[in-house]
């Protein structure tokens, strides 16, 4: 109700002061925008299928193509699973405990964020690698490729999950235990139900960020393909190696997918906005 | 018991590796990291990035808080659809987009040819490299200000207006005042980002040392050279850049609310 007034009355000033830049606004930004991100997926759209569907599918269905995106699929999946779980978990310590350290550990969250990809995959090969400290050994394997797609997506959940679990009254939880529930019937019952559409966005999130990932991964996971070689690294030989056709034609299966994750989360979000009137 | 795994877990996959980092880098004391940082192929590495970023950032910047105004305030046909595209970035591969800027400016691609018939080399030189880290870091301006810009609401908006105020005054004096820590926070993230862009500037730099190499390149250049003390120098100035970008990041987060207007 509230939302529809306000959206009304913004309605009606935008009619009545109609900004003198608009014209010019529009022409700047819809240039940049078409120049920088419109133009060139599109272009990625027309070159996988530019030399007609039978080459698409060619390309799309090439064993090494396959077995890339399978593996990329199957460890995002994975990756998405324990996110739900940890970032979950993550959250509802920052949140509800209290302990020395804890915003810096909050402050930590964003960090591979804010580390590049390449040197999150350095650091990985040094740590869990042939020579590491630890005597782990993960590098070149299947295991590194879920080690670093962990890392790169660890704050998603965390981050969408927490400001929805701090506005959660504790007082609900506190009541449910003093009728006698148990700490798992109190998760289920009271705060999930409250935190899932933060929980399936982060996931989203996360899933699109794996499906993608390459920075972090090229170094660490050897690349050995139908082993260790992940669509983003695939498409990438596929350039160097002068394919732009194939290339293009399974960045075409990686953009749906990404399409389709975002269109999901735009439901998720709607859903929950339902959900909380 | 939940507190001990939820913290096991960020230890092993966040605190180690990061002093990691430090550790394997300053492992012979700081004389040979300090030596290779100096590399004049380092030190141009790290302005070419620097540059790259400043330029994306700024367009970014621009057009985000644009758009972030169009999409709360505006109304126009397409809207559901911008909403979209402006979240494209974060779900597109970094090197689907090095391979979509090939297709459009690449020298087999739509206007390679003539781009570079008339000097304007955009694939294996610096205007790609600046388009690729602008593809990349383009959401999150928006991101930040839109929710702030919707929470806002109209209400000054609409008193200045009353009271006689253009639209730029009121733009000017009341709405970017009102946003600014939003925009500052969507900076730093944008910043962070078009630093350490590597998938997509990897696709369209043709890594021409002194050039084209940025630092992220120059780490993995270095590391296939097996020169592990220059890759891990390279990764110390990036991880400290990613330290001072979390640093500022909580220190926004804690300013007072401002004062409106």
């Amino acid at each position: 109700m509230a939302s529809e007034l306000a959206l009304a009355r913004a309605g009606l000033t935008a009619a009545r002061a109609k900004p003198p830049l608009a014209p010019l606004g529009w022409g700047i930004t819809g240039a940049y925008l078409s120049l920088v991100v419109l133009l060139p997926l599109t272009a990625v759209l027309l070159g996988g299928a530019a030399d007609g569907p039978t080459a698409f599918w060619r390309a799309i269905t090439a064993p090494q193509a396959v077995a890339s995106l399978e593996l990329t699929l199957a460890c995002a999946l994975l990756v998405v699973a324990v996110n739900a779980v940890m970032g979950t978990l993550i959250a509802w310590v920052l949140v509800r405990d209290s302990f020395a350290g804890r915003s810096l550990v909050d402050g930590l969250i964003d960090l591979p964020f804010a580390l590049p990809t390449i040197v999150a995959g350095l650091t990985f090969l040094a740590l869990y690698g042939p020579r590491g400290p630890l005597g782990i050994n993960v590098a070149y394997s299947r295991v590194s490729i879920v080690l670093a797609l962990l890392f790169v997506t660890l704050p998603f959940v965390v981050r969408t999950v927490q400001p929805v679990l701090a506005d959660l009254e504790a007082e609900v939880e506190e009541a449910a235990a003093m009728l006698g529930a148990s700490a798992w019937l109190i998760f289920r019952r009271v705060a999930l139900p409250s935190i899932l559409p933060a929980v399936l966005s982060g996931m989203a999130l996360g899933f699109a960020r794996a499906m993608g990932e390459f920075g972090s991964v090229v170094l660490l996971t050897g690349n050995v393909p139908f082993s260790t070689e992940v669509s983003a690294v695939y498409i990438f030989g596929l350039v160097e190696s002068s394919e732009p056709t194939s290339a293009a034609a399974v960045s075409t299966v990686l953009l749906v997918l990404a399409l389709v994750v975002l269109l999901g989360l735009d439901g998720v979000r709607r859903w929950a906005r339902r959900h909380a009137d | 018991m939940l507190r001990a795994a939820a913290l096991s877990y960020l230890a092993l996959l966040l605190v180690i590796p990061l002093g990691m980092v430090f550790w394997t880098a300053f492992k012979d004391g700081a004389q040979p990291v300090l030596a290779a940082l100096t590399r004049p192929a380092a030190v141009s590495a790290l302005l070419l990035t620097v540059g790259i970023a400043v330029i994306a950032v700024a367009a970014n910047t621009l057009a985000g808080v644009w758009c972030a105004l169009q999409l709360v305030r505006g109304r126009f046909p397409g809207k559901a659809l911008l909403n979209v595209l402006i979240d494209l970035p974060f779900a597109v591969s970094p090197v689907v987009v090095g391979l979509a800027l090939l297709v459009v400016y690449g020298r087999a691609g739509w206007w390679g040819e003539w781009l570079i018939g008339h000097g304007l080399p955009v694939i294996f030189s610096v205007p790609g490299l600046v388009l690729a880290t602008a593809f990349v870091s383009l959401p999150f301006v928006v991101r930040e200000v839109v929710p702030v810009l919707r929470e806002l609401g109209i209400e000054q908006e609409q008193a200045a207006a009353t009271l006689g105020a253009s639209s730029v005054q009121i733009l000017w004096r009341i709405t970017l005042p009102s946003i600014r820590r939003a925009i500052a926070y969507g900076v730093v993230l944008t910043t962070a980002r078009a630093l350490g862009e590597f998938g997509a500037v990897s696709v369209v730099s043709g890594r021409l040392a002194g050039r084209t190499q940025t630092l992220t390149l120059y780490v993995e250049e270095r590391f296939q050279a097996f020169d592990l003390t220059g890759a891990y120098a390279a990764s110390i100035v990036l991880a400290v850049l990613a330290l001072l970008t979390l640093v500022a990041m909580r220190s926004l987060a804690r300013l007072p609310a401002e004062r409106a207007a």
